[in-house]
């Protein structure tokens, strides 16, 4: 990262005349002028005007203040931030599909559409389910796409009672987000002190309002869920479904399938489990999968297939689906993404949950004698610190996550899950060799070093980052949000 | 079985770490996993295919595809792309980042949502824009939830019948499970019957309105006094534009508008079959905190350096959980920085030039269509950017002429009934490929008027 090139923004490389742009002479007759000015824009928007080259520069220059997963060693928690494989990244730029109108008719778009059916075909499979939906555009929206086929399916069945959905306590912040965009009331049901779910409370909380459970599986403590059959049984004998959040899928890869572990409903991250870029926060996808028999409520469009005539086509109108959640297919590019990745894995994939799992305890067992572990035993893709064992040196799991950077690490996940006040929470991935596990135990143990002997460095954190200590109070009280709220604008 | 370019670990690695933690072999590590709930391989997948492989196997595909000569729209416009876009993209430091939690690592992907924000602002001269959505639909949808948020105790959000049926349908959806209650207002010869939307308004319980500019039919309607109807019933107004028209055409704030929402795909996106595109949602200051989505924000460091964060956290999911009215999280990241390249490279002048030269083809496309007399304008008193609906005259239906153009290599459109047909022409056709169509229309009108006489 480059602090000397930190600075401006595109606007600020703006000079009046310059353009990066090349199109053809126009050499219609019809102009706007022909528009009644009332229906046309009485100022002219203030974009930047900059020369291709200066754009470029600008551009190159600011991705170096960022970190990567091509950057660095990136143990984000729940996040799953794997390598991104590069041939992924060549089957997405395909010039045909760059093209590929969503209008076109469907003889024209076999190939799009057999990936498109393929895909849902190889996730069924690996998450025990009888069909994908690969329409919803992140995990938060293939939960809400999910919750919305559960609402469908006790629509179908007259039942108009259920108003209610389970979530534990340790549940990622968009579990019970989705829940109530999706109309339901949530409910909480408390965590053992093993951080799995506590089977009794869930009892007292089971009737015939209840719609669903979401869960994770390993939860966000990174503990399996041992007492999941029994959990699924009630649920489902109270008539409710059983919801599986694909956020924490990846150590299941090889190891379980959620539609053997009595979950009915499912989502997957793609920009996790199955290595598409993150992209800095997006465009992820959030496949929504469905045991048999809640087929019929994915939503439109679906992609068939025809077996008579060995073709694929798109239903647009079919009649029990819980609605529509995109304007078409989903984010399309990301799928042949995922796509090319599982191809490229084969049964190797078998491996992916093993080995990341194997990375995880590695760490753990490796820094447990300095930080504290609130939860003893075998994790699985990942597990939780409460902050440093040594509780006297006042330094916080926010100033370790700051003095990581300085070692060229991004930051673990930091107070989440709410279990616990210092929470750490660290996923390195199978794609993690041991020497950058090493080095990054290396320093960790020297941070908790440092906290008791130097302190100050931890406490003021980071020191080589292009910049340091950012005012967040400020931003909030006065908000900032565009160019011209800037003072020297 | 041979070592996986993507595992680093070799057999001496595993051997090491398994002692680390005490265990005997992997599997160990699973122990507490009941053996009736452990998977037993996957019967889809076989042996890792090679990168030559992969590659031939996306090629095979690839050929049954065919690419057509774009004249549809819909919501999706082939627009041009310029090169330095996908090849800056590639970029990993921008591809391979998480959402940026941590500012000092962060600066490049919170500067270029910044300055998209500045952009999108501009463009729908709103007040505040947020870091993206996931597509025109759900934008609306969540500006719909907005609205019903913003008015507590009102719960009914009405909708324009010339909003595109995808967004209708997607707003709809979202209605249903989360409990709104939506009102279609009616057409007019292509436009928002007015005094319908008055006497709905006047019914009460009215949070917002959602309108669209340009609308589905491609016509830019006129919304004077819209505002002072929806804002006399304390409700807001929502418009809801393709990205690119707002280089020209009023913009939703010069309207009255409370939020802007819509697909900015329009920004030279390639059609990708759909997606990735990007949803955007702009709203005035009063509605800056109940806005959905993360927003960047510039603040200080300790230096006195201006730097940027995500701000405004409290409004989000991750914080507010079951009382959040968004459960936003991953958006669409990475098209912000398309958007903001896409807007800088072609600044205002060159978004004019590409609306002058679609309505320039567009017009001249429609004149030469009626000429032929093998159609009519369907709306052939509105004004239109780069997109409007013919209707078929004689025997002639919108299937003969979509049929005919694919068997050409042309897309002519999209069938809005059995003899409508919509067509959007953009800065990439040029005259030949527009006089082709023409050409295309007038043979299927003869074809379809011979078999006409034949049949009779």
């Amino acid at each position: 990262m480059n602090r000397t090139l930190y600075g401006k923004l595109i606007f600020e490389c703006s000079a009046p005349g310059r353009q990066g742009y090349s199109l053809p002479v126009n050499t219609y007759s019809h102009t706007l002028s022909q528009l009644p000015a009332s229906l046309l824009r009485a100022d002219t928007p203030q974009l930047p005007e900059v020369d291709e080259p200066t754009l470029v520069r600008h551009y190159t220059n600011q991705s170096t203040n960022n970190f990567g997963v091509d950057t660095g060693f990136y143990p984000l928690g729940s996040c799953t931030m794997k390598y991104n494989p590069k041939i992924n990244e060549e089957v997405a730029a395909n010039p045909v599909i760059a093209v590929l109108h969503p209008a076109q008719p469907a003889a024209t778009v076999q190939g799009a559409l057999e990936a498109y059916y393929t895909l849902q075909q190889l996730l069924s499979d690996v998450g025990g389910m009888a069909e994908f939906t690969l329409n919803p555009y992140a995990g938060a929206h293939g939960e809400l796409t999910g919750l919305m086929v559960i609402h469908a399916y006790h629509d179908a069945r007259g039942d108009k009672k259920r108003t209610k959905v389970i979530v534990p306590d340790s549940a990622h912040g968009t579990n019970p987000a989705s829940a109530a965009v999706a109309g339901y009331t949530i409910v909480e049901v408390r965590s053992l002190e093993d951080g799995t779910v506590d089977v009794d409370d869930l009892a007292t909380k089971l009737d015939d309002t209840v719609a669903a459970m979401m869960m994770t599986n390993p939860n966000t403590v990174g503990m399996f869920e041992r007492n999941i059959p029994q959990i699924a049984k009630m649920v489902h004998d109270a008539g409710g479904l059983m919801y599986y959040d694909g956020a924490n899928l990846n150590p299941m890869l090889g190891v379980a399938r959620p539609g053997d572990l009595g979950f009915d409903v499912m989502h997957i991250n793609l920009h996790k489990t199955f290595s598409t870029p993150h992209g800095g926060g997006g465009p992820g996808s959030g496949p929504v999968g469905v045991r048999d028999g809640l087929q019929q409520f994915l939503p439109n469009p679906r992609v068939i297939y025809n077996e008579e005539n060995d073709t694929f086509d798109v239903v647009t109108d079919s009649p029990d689906a819980m609605g529509r959640i995109s304007s078409w297919l989903g984010n399309y590019t990301v799928q042949l993404r995922a796509l090319a990745y599982i191809l490229t894995m084969g049964s190797d994939l078998e491996m992916v949950g093993p080995l990341a799992t194997l990375n995880a305890n590695y760490i753990k067992d490796s820094l447990s004698d300095l930080y504290k572990l609130p939860i003893p035993g075998r994790c699985k893709h990942e597990f939780v610190f409460d902050g440093l064992a040594d509780k006297s040196t006042g330094v916080t799991t926010l100033n370790i996550a700051k003095r990581l950077l300085d070692f060229g690490f991004h930051a673990p996940t930091i107070y989440f899950p709410l279990l616990f006040h210092e929470s750490l929470m660290i996923e390195p991935t199978e794609t993690e060799s041991r020497e950058t596990l090493d080095t990054f135990i290396d320093v960790m143990r020297r941070i908790a070093r440092e906290a008791a002997e130097t302190p100050d460095v931890v406490l003021n954190a980071p020191h080589n980052t292009p910049v340091s200590h950012p005012d967040d109070t400020e931003a909030a009280l006065h908000p900032v949000v565009k160019y011209t709220d800037l003072p020297q604008a | 079985m041979s070592q996986h370019k993507y595992f680093p670990h070799t057999p001496d690695d595993i051997a090491a770490m398994l002692e680390r933690c005490q265990a005997d072999s992997i599997d160990d590590l699973f122990s507490d996993i009941p053996a009736d709930l452990r998977a037993d391989g996957y019967e889809s997948l076989s042996a890792p295919m090679s990168e030559i492989e992969v590659r031939n196997y996306f090629a095979e595909l690839t050929a049954e595809n065919t690419p057509l000569v774009c004249f549809a729209g819909a919501g999706y416009y082939d627009h041009y792309t310029p090169s330095v876009v996908a090849n800056l993209l590639q970029r990993s430091e921008y591809l391979t980042a998480y959402t940026p939690y941590q500012p000092e690592i962060s600066q490049g992907t919170l500067q270029y949502i910044f300055e998209y924000q500045s952009m999108m602002c501009q463009l729908t001269g709103m007040d505040v824009s947020n870091a993206s959505m996931y597509d025109g639909t759900t934008a609306t949808a969540e500006a719909m939830l907005m609205c019903v948020a913003a008015a507590r105790k009102r719960n009914r959000v009405l909708i324009s019948a010339t909003v595109s049926p995808a967004v209708r349908q997607v707003v709809a959806t979202y209605a249903r499970y989360h409990g709104v209650q939506l009102d279609v207002i009616p057409e007019t010869d292509g436009v928002t019957d007015r005094a319908a939307m008055q006497a709905m308004l006047a019914d009460g319980d009215v949070a917002g309105v959602i309108l669209a500019s340009p609308n589905w039919y491609g016509i830019l309607e006129d919304y004077s006094g819209f505002a002072d109807d929806i804002h006399g019933a304390k409700a807001l107004m929502v418009i809801n534009s393709h990205a690119s028209a707002l280089g020209v055409v009023k913009s939703p704030r010069e309207w009255g508008a409370d939020i802007a929402v819509g697909e900015a795909q329009s920004l030279g996106m390639p059609l990708n079959y759909g997606g990735p595109t990007l949803g955007y949602m702009c709203v005035t200051k009063a509605l800056m905190r109940k806005m959905p989505g993360r927003i960047v924000g510039a603040t200080v460091d300790k230096d006195g350096q201006r730097v940027f964060v995500l701000t405004l956290q409290a409004r989000e999911q991750h914080i507010r959980r079951e009382k959040a009215t968004s459960n936003i999280c991953s958006n669409q990241g990475l098209m912000t920085l398309f958007a903001a390249m896409y807007c800088s490279l072609m600044g205002a002048k060159g978004l004019r030039e590409v609306n002058e030269l679609g309505y320039g083809a567009a017009h001249y496309l429609a004149d030469q269509l009626v000429q032929t007399g093998a159609v009519s304008l369907k709306y052939a008193d509105r004004p239109f950017l780069n997109e409007f609906v013919v209707k078929c005259n004689g025997t002639l239906k919108a299937a003969d002429i979509i049929d005919a153009a694919a068997a050409q290599g042309y897309l002519a459109g999209v069938a809005l009934a059995d003899d409508e047909l919509m067509i959007a022409v953009t800065e990439t056709r040029t005259r030949l490929q527009i006089d082709t169509l023409v050409e295309i229309v007038k043979e299927a009108a003869a074809a379809s008027a011979k078999k006409g006489g034949e049949e009779k």
